[in-house]
C-alpha cells in the first residue's frame, strides 16, 4: 500500500536515509531549552540557564504556521524548556488554534488561576482541541521531587487541578524511570492519587527515557550497538520514525526531531520547506524511535500498522 | 433526479442495526447503499452483517478490522496504546476472529481499500480512515481544514468520506471540495443517547450530507451480548450511550463530551 522511503541503495550513505512522508507534526520548541526547573533525566538538559535555544516570538511562530498550511500540517506542539515562561504564550496559542489542534507540553507549575481561566477561553473560541500535558515523574512527593526537584509535585497537581477546574483534561505524562513490573502500580497509584488531588477524570501518558542530555548521568547513555542500522529496518514500519511525520520549528531554524534538538546533524534549514528534505538516521537516539515507536505525539492521530 | 447515495459507517457487528440502515435508506429511494468497512468488532454474532450486506448489494470498502480478522493478524491495527484500552480490543478481536466464518474471512481480505464513483460531476472517494492509510483517525477537533484541502488534492478527489472514529462531522473546503464523517452504526456517539446513524450524500447542483439518526432494537443487542459473554462494559454504551473502553485515543474536544 505504502512505497518504503528507505532509500537503502543510495551509494555514498552510511546512514539509513528517512523521507518525510508528510509533514503531519509541526512542533514548536517555543520556550527553547529554558525551563524554570531542571530535571535529572532531562533529554535536552533544559534549565534556567540553558540558553542554547532561546524563546521564539508570535511572529516566529506566525510565520511557520503560514507556511504549513501549504504542507497540510495536522497537529501542533508546544514544547521547551517550560513553555509558560514564554510571555507571548498564550497569544500564540490562541493564534495556532485558528489553524488547527494544538498540545503544549508543560510542567504546570507556571499555570495559575489567570493563566488556566484564558486558556479555557481560548479553547472555547475555537473548533480545534487544545491539549495540554503535565509532565510528572512520580505519585508521591518523595518520587517525583527526587527526579523534578524539591516542592515541584505540589505546584505541579496545584496546576494540573486549576486546569481540570477550567475544563481541560490534562494527559499526565510519565517518563518511565520504574522496573517492568512494577507498571500497574505506578499507573494506578498516579490515577488514585490525581483523583485525591481533585482531577477527577486522570488521562496517563508514559514515555521511556530517552538516554540522552542529563538522563546520561542518571543511568546510562546509548550503547555503541544501539545504532539504527540498513538491515535493521527491512521489514520495519517506518512511520514509527518520529522524522517520517514530524519537524520542530526554533527561534535558529528548523530541526529534525525533538529529541535530537542539540545534534548537530538535526539542523534542517530555514524554513519548512527547507526542512523536507530526507534525515540519515545518525544519531543513536534514533535507535529510541526503533525501539518505542513515535512517542513524542498524542494519542489520537492513529495507527501505524495499516 | 438528484443523485443519492447511503453511506453507513463502521457495523461493529450490529447487525440489527444495519437491517435497520439500509431498510431505511431504501425507503428513501437512494440510489445505492455503500459501507465504510469494520464489519466485526464489540459486537455478537458477527457471521450475521455479511448475508445482510450481500443480499441487499451493499458494496464495501476494507476496514483495518477487516484487514486485520481477514488476513489472520494478531489485532485491530487500532493503534491503542493504553494498557485497558488494549485490554478491551483484545478481547473484542479475539472473539470476532474466533466467530467468523472462514468464508467470511477470505469475503473481507479480497474488500478494497477505497471506492471511487461520480455522483452530479462530483469525484466521490469513499475510504475507511483516510485516503492515505486504513488506521487513520480523523476526528471534528485535529483535522484542520488545510489539511483535508490536502488530502482533497493528494487523492483527486471532490468528496472524501471516512468512518472509524466513531463520531460523525463534515466540513466544506475551499473550492467546492467536502469532506464527511459519516460515523458508525455499530454503537452509539458517547452523546448519552442509544441510536446510531448513517449518513445520505446528495447532490442537487451541490453536494449535501444528512445525518440520519437510527433507532434499532438495542435492548436485543445488549442481550445478545450478554449470551454471548461479552465484556458488560461494552453492553453499557449500548444501552447508555456513553463509551466505557478504548477511550485514551479520543482527543480532548471530543472526550470531554463523553462522561468516562
Amino acid at each position: 500500500m505504502q512505497t518504503t522511503p528507505l532509500d537503502i541503495a543510495a551509494p555514498v550513505t552510511e546512514y539509513p536515509e528517512l523521507h518525510l512522508d508528510a509533514l503531519d507534526n509541526l512542533w514548536f520548541q517555543v520556550s527553547g531549552t529554558l525551563c524554570n526547573i531542571a530535571c535529572d533525566h532531562c533529554f535536552i538538559s533544559c534549565s534556567p540557564r540553558n540558553h542554547s535555544f532561546e524563546f521564539m516570538t508570535l511572529d516566529q511562530v506566525e510565520a511557520y504556521l503560514q507556511e504549513s498550511v501549504d504542507l497540510g500540517v495536522k497537529e501542533y506542539y508546544f514544547t521547551g524548556g517550560e513553555p509558560f515562561m514564554n510571555r507571548q504564550i498564550l497569544e500564540i496559542l490562541e493564534r495556532t488554534l485558528e489553524f488547527g489542534p494544538a498540545t503544549v507540553l508543560t510542567n504546570g507549575m507556571l499555570v495559575k488561576e489567570k493563566t488556566a481561566k484564558r486558556l479555557e477561553e481560548i479553547e472555547a473560541a475555537s473548533p480545534y482541541s487544545l491539549e495540554i500535558r503535565v509532565s510528572m515523574d512520580g505519585y508521591t512527593e518523595e518520587m517525583n521531587d527526587a527526579i523534578r526537584g524539591k516542592g515541584v509535585f505540589k505546584k505541579a497537581m496545584a496546576g494540573t487541578k486549576l486546569l481540570y477546574e477550567h475544563g481541560f483534561l490534562p494527559i499526565i505524562t510519565v517518563t518511565k524511570t520504574w522496573e517492568d513490573h512494577k507498571d500497574e502500580e505506578v499507573m494506578n497509584g498516579f490515577t488514585r492519587v490525581l483523583k485525591e488531588h481533585g482531577y477527577g477524570r486522570p488521562r496517563l501518558k508514559i514515555l521511556p527515557s530517552l538516554k540522552l542530555g542529563k538522563e546520561i548521568a542518571r543511568t546510562r547513555g546509548y550503547h555503541k550497538y544501539e545504532m539504527v542500522t540498513h538491515e535493521m529496518l527491512a521489514e520495519f514500519d517506518y512511520s514509527q520514525f518520529i522524522c517520517s511525520n514530524s519537524r520542530v520549528a526554533t527561534n535558529r531554524g528548523v530541526v529534525v526531531c525533538p529529541i535530537l534538538l542539540e545534534a548537530e546533524s538535526a539542523y534542517m534549514g530555514e524554513t519548512l520547506k527547507e526542512a523536507t528534505k530526507s534525515y540519515e538516521l545518525q544519531e543513536q537516539a534514533c535507535y529510541t524511535c526503533y525501539l518505542y515507536g513515535s512517542i513524542c505525539s498524542n494519542f489520537s492521530s492513529g495507527g501505524t500498522d495499516a | 433526479m438528484p443523485d443519492r447515495v447511503a453511506l453507513i459507517g463502521g457495523v461493529y457487528s450490529n447487525y440489527l442495526a444495519l437491517q435497520a440502515a439500509i431498510d431505511d435508506a431504501q425507503r428513501r429511494g437512494v440510489d445505492a447503499i455503500y459501507c465504510l468497512g469494520d464489519l466485526g468488532a464489540f459486537g455478537p454474532h458477527p457471521d450475521r452483517v455479511f448475508p445482510i450486506l450481500q443480499e441487499n448489494n451493499v458494496q464495501v470498502v476494507q476496514g483495518n478490522y477487516d484487514n486485520s480478522i481477514g488476513n489472520d493478524l494478531q489485532d485491530c491495527q487500532c493503534g491503542y496504546t493504553d494498557p485497558r484500552d488494549n485490554y478491551f480490543a483484545k478481547l473484542s478481536y479475539d472473539y470476532t476472529y474466533a466467530n467468523t466464518h472462514a468464508d467470511n474471512k477470505r469475503w473481507m481480505r479480497d474488500l478494497p481499500s477505497e471506492i471511487r464513483f461520480e455522483l452530479g460531476g462530483y469525484r466521490v472517494l469513499l475510504c475507511h480512515g483516510s485516503p492515505r492509510k486504513m488506521n487513520e483517525f480523523l476526528w471534528q477537533s485535529t483535522t484542520p481544514l488545510h489539511f483535508l484541502d490536502k488530502l482533497a488534492r493528494d487523492h483527486e478527489a471532490d468528496i472524501i468520506c471516512a468512518t472509524h472514529t466513531g463520531i460523525h462531522w463534515q466540513k466544506s473546503l475551499p473550492n467546492d471540495k467536502y469532506f464527511a464523517n459519516v460515523g458508525v452504526i455499530g454503537r452509539p456517539e458517547n452523546d448519552g443517547q442509544t441510536h446510531v446513524g448513517y449518513m445520505i450524500l446528495e447532490v442537487n447542483g451541490k453536494p449535501s450530507f444528512e445525518y440520519v439518526p437510527l433507532e434499532y432494537d438495542y435492548q436485543r443487542l445488549a442481550k445478545e451480548m450478554r449470551e454471548e459473554k461479552l465484556p458488560e462494559e461494552f453492553v453499557e454504551t449500548i444501552l447508555t450511550g456513553w463509551w466505557t473502553t478504548c477511550l485514551e485515543i479520543l482527543p480532548a474536544k471530543e472526550r470531554k463530551c463523553g462522561q468516562y
